[in-house]
């Protein structure tokens, strides 16, 4: 297991407002632990895909600092997992978790051993071949996991990526992906607006509040990984889904007072 | 006769289900059957009009006098075929080069677009017949005049359809790319250029059949000065000689020869795309 002390990331007082004069977040503050599994839980429109695409550098921050601990942090070391999977339509399986790669450089037989070890962690050694259209909606999902992974980054940021499957396959998926994380020992910050999700996955939840986006309060997941299946039907998996539920439910509240006078602006 | 095969014709199918499988059936069929039995009526109507109305051959030959006119021609059609092709496949890898060329200028800054892409709509609305006399006195040489004239008809739908490919890639596929550190030639090889192929191909396929047009319209405005000596210039030579057999003969190449492009042109697109765009997964089904 990897060591959750050092902290890995600090976000000092982010704000971030757009040019349309919405302000998506305000004076957030987070630290994220080496090797910690952390959820960014909240109602929609609370600025956590802006908070992630802020920490990814695809954004920038009007206010604050995102402070690396180990900076600078190279290209490798982020990998990204969108909502959508994201696919080269016309490129195989294969060829699609090659690409990170061959971005940098690495030729398609270089490639070879890493991109086989991470298509059998993640069940697809058989479908390198195979493109995107002929996979179901899950396994397209893993391909876009995999081709996260094969970078080996230090950290992956996750943008609701399962949001969009069905339940079957989505619980198939925390499960691996949780195998996955203990495995490699990576940092995740996983996005999503699933109560019973981000208690089965995380270590931390930072449940946010909206309008404008602020960090409301963090709940820590106490119980111990690994979490099989049937963490998911034990009374304490229960107890700790009410207690985050509660958490969410006041954050919205906390929403709600000011939700009328800034509807007006549309989101 | 596999196992499936059988278990196929022993499954019972209730009578809708049989009926939508026969249906499909004769859809499949009538797809290209229809189409030939219609042709085959009209020429054989065609024949019959001709002699039952006594219609002299200089005005309307039999199809049976064109084709043996098709036959005995064939040399000066055959050779004639191979001016107007050679200027129609030439237009079209220049307007190949310079519509995806183009493209590609503008998706690298949208100052360059909004600059130029005005200048080429006007390039295409106006009539090329309109532009061609300017041409003529400009240009000296017989080829690149043809190729020009070709040019400028076939090459906007190109230019236009590949633009709006380059640019209709997914938002996150691109900052995926940015995450990656990608360059923008990257980026451009990776990313853009495959995104944009149903969109180019689409482009190609109009483009294949106007450089035909473009060919011999130019053949036709320059052939009035006698210059030309591709199919166009025989139709109106035998315009002038009222040698209708010999017209019709041209014009059925011409006819023949824009679809053999359009075909060929499908068939890559086919090729290229069949495994991953939804275009080409209807064909097959």
């Amino acid at each position: 297991m990897p060591d959750r002390k050092s902290p890995f990331l600090i976000l000092q007082s982010i704000g971030k407002t757009f040019a349309s004069g919405v302000t998506a977040l305000e004076n957030v503050n987070l630290t994220v632990n080496e090797g910690d599994f952390m959820s960014l839980l909240g109602p929609s429109g609370c600025g956590k895909s802006t908070a992630l695409r802020i920490i990814a550098g695809l954004s920038s921050p009007t206010s604050g600092v995102v402070d690396w601990r180990r900076a600078p942090l190279k290209q490798n070391d982020i990998g990204f997992v969108f909502q959508e999977p994201t696919l080269l339509p016309w490129a195989s399986v294969y060829d699609n978790v090659w690409m990170p790669l061959r971005l940098r450089g690495v030729s398609r037989k270089d490639a070879e051993p890493q991109i086989a070890e991470v298509l059998e962690r993640v069940h697809l050694t058989g479908f390198e071949n195979a493109v995107p259209r002929e996979l179901s909606g899950g396994m397209k999902m893993r391909v876009s996991i995999a081709r996260g992974l094969v970078t080996r980054p230090r950290i992956l940021l996750m943008d609701e990526p399962f949001a969009a499957l069905d339940e079957i396959t989505r619980f198939k998926l925390n499960n691996d992906l949780l195998e996955l994380w203990q495995a490699r020992g990576f940092t995740v910050i996983f996005v999503t607006h699933s109560v019973f999700e981000s208690v089965f996955l995380s270590n931390r939840i930072t449940v946010m509040a909206a309008r404008p986006g602020r960090v409301y309060k963090e709940v820590a997941v106490d119980a111990p990984y690994p979490r099989a299946q049937s963490f998911r039907t034990s009374p304490e998996y229960a107890a700790l889904c009410r207690n985050t539920s509660d958490v969410l439910v006041e954050a919205i509240n906390a929403t709600a007072e000011d939700l009328e006078a800034v509807d007006h602006v549309g989101h | 006769m596999s196992a499936i095969d059988q278990h196929v014709k022993t499954t019972p199918v209730d009578p809708d289900e049989a009926r939508r499988v026969r249906l499909r059936k004769l859809e499949r069929t009538g797809s290209w059957l229809l189409p030939l039995i219609i042709m085959i009526a009209a020429i054989a109507l065609w024949d019959r009009i001709c002699v039952w109305n006594g219609i002299p051959q200089y005005i309307l030959p039999r199809p049976g006098v064109v084709l043996t006119t098709m036959i005995e021609d064939a040399g000066l059609l055959f050779s004639s075929l191979l001016v107007t092709l050679r200027i129609t496949l030439l237009s079209l890898a220049l307007a190949v080069i310079g519509g995806v060329g183009l493209s590609v200028l503008f998706t690298q800054s949208r100052f360059i677009e909004m600059s130029l892409f005005p200048f080429a709509i006007v390039l295409q609305v106006t009539p090329i017949v309109a532009i061609f006399p300017l041409i003529n006195i400009y240009v000296d040489d017989q080829t690149t005049k043809l190729l020009l004239c070709a040019w400028i008809v076939a090459f906007f739908p190109i230019l236009s359809n590949t633009t709006l490919g380059l640019n209709s890639v997914d938002r996150n596929l691109i900052d995926y790319f940015k995450l990656n550190g990608a360059s923008r030639w990257q980026t451009l090889w990776h990313l853009r250029l495959p995104a944009a192929m149903p969109y180019f191909l689409g482009g190609l396929k109009i483009a294949g059949g106007l450089a035909l047009i473009g060919a011999v319209v130019a053949e036709f405005v320059a052939g009035t000065a006698g210059q030309s000596s591709g199919l166009a210039s025989r139709i109106i030579e035998a315009g002038y000689r009222l040698n209708a057999p010999r017209l019709f003969a041209a014009l059925i190449l011409i006819s023949l020869t824009g679809i053999i492009i359009f075909l060929l042109l499908s068939w890559i697109s086919h090729l290229a795309l069949h495994r991953w765009h939804e275009s080409a997964l209807k064909q097959e089904q």
